[in-house]
């Protein structure tokens, strides 16, 4: 089933990507990564089948890294919703020239 | 993997890989973040029903207790915090130029990762057929992933722990209120 399971994965990645480029809430824009991050596990799991277990190793570590980068990323949007009472990236243009 | 599948595994393996896929169209289509998340906990729960079918039973329990169970609760704790869902808030969708550039990046990249997928993988490194199922029927679903976890990867088992530290630490810092805060 290698290559329906990369089939699956590519569709779901590129859902996350036109996610990404199509949403203005930073809360989704964060779902959305997480997204693309489990269509990359739903491939090494697929690998892992043919090429060898250890593969799934790199699964527990792509999950460790999203549990983080959710933790550090939604402490950022509560900071930054308590400085402007909105999600809405179109609001947060601290940076725009 | 053995020779033939059965049609009932065959059929399983497509039913969950098409409610992933919808689940995850209906996420970043709808407007409520809370509809959108639970549309992801979905996504999220064929995804696991994925990795079991493909010899992976322990990944499968991780996903539905770490990724459905925890990170998701976090982000709908947040929308929830933050009293999401309000009318001005909704309307979130970029424009329509935005969204034809999307279309294309998502076409785009859809091609290129199809075309990498045909590729020919050598022969030489793949394990016989049924290779990962008969190990696990042998050692137990564990037992494959914990001893390179340990093995050989122990020292990127190592700094993954730092690496959560920092992340605890920068949680705790980012979200701590500020004495001078009024709010």
């Amino acid at each position: 089933m290698l290559a329906e399971s990369l089939f699956f994965s590519a569709v779901l990645f590129c859902i996350g990507v036109v996610g990404v480029l199509t949403r203005r809430n930073a809360i989704i824009l964060f779902m959305c990564v997480e997204l693309m991050l489990n269509a990359v596990n739903l491939t090494f799991v697929a690998f892992a089948q043919v090429y060898g277990v250890a593969g799934q190793v790199f699964v527990f570590f792509v999950m460790t890294v999203a549990a983080a980068e959710a933790a550090v990323g939604l402490a950022i949007i509560i900071a930054l919703f308590r400085h402007r009472q909105t999600v809405n990236l179109q609001n947060i243009n601290l940076l725009k020239g | 993997m053995p020779e033939h599948l059965p049609l009932f595994y065959v059929f399983n393996f497509y039913l969950f890989g098409l409610v992933a896929i919808v689940s995850a169209l209906l996420f970043v289509t709808r407007k409520s973040p809370v509809t959108a998340a639970l549309w992801l906990v979905n996504t999220m729960f064929s995804l696991a029903a994925l990795y079991v079918m493909l010899d992976a039973q322990f990944i499968g329990a991780m996903q539905v207790l770490v990724y459905a169970g925890a990170i998701m609760v976090v982000f709908l704790f947040v929308i929830m915090l933050l009293n999401l869902g309000h009318p001005s808030e909704l309307a979130d969708a970029r424009g329509r130029g935005w969204q034809m550039a999307a279309a294309l990046v998502g076409l785009a990249l859809l091609a290129e990762i199809f075309a990498l997928s045909r590729a020919q993988s050598p022969e030489s490194l793949e394990l016989p057929a049924g290779y990962a199922a008969r190990e696990i029927m042998a050692t137990g679903a564990i037992t494959p992933v914990a001893g390179p976890l340990f093995n050989e990867y122990l020292l990127a088992f190592e700094v993954t722990s730092i690496l959560l530290l920092a992340a605890v630490v920068g949680a705790v810092v980012l979200g701590k209120r500020r004495s001078g805060d009024a709010r």
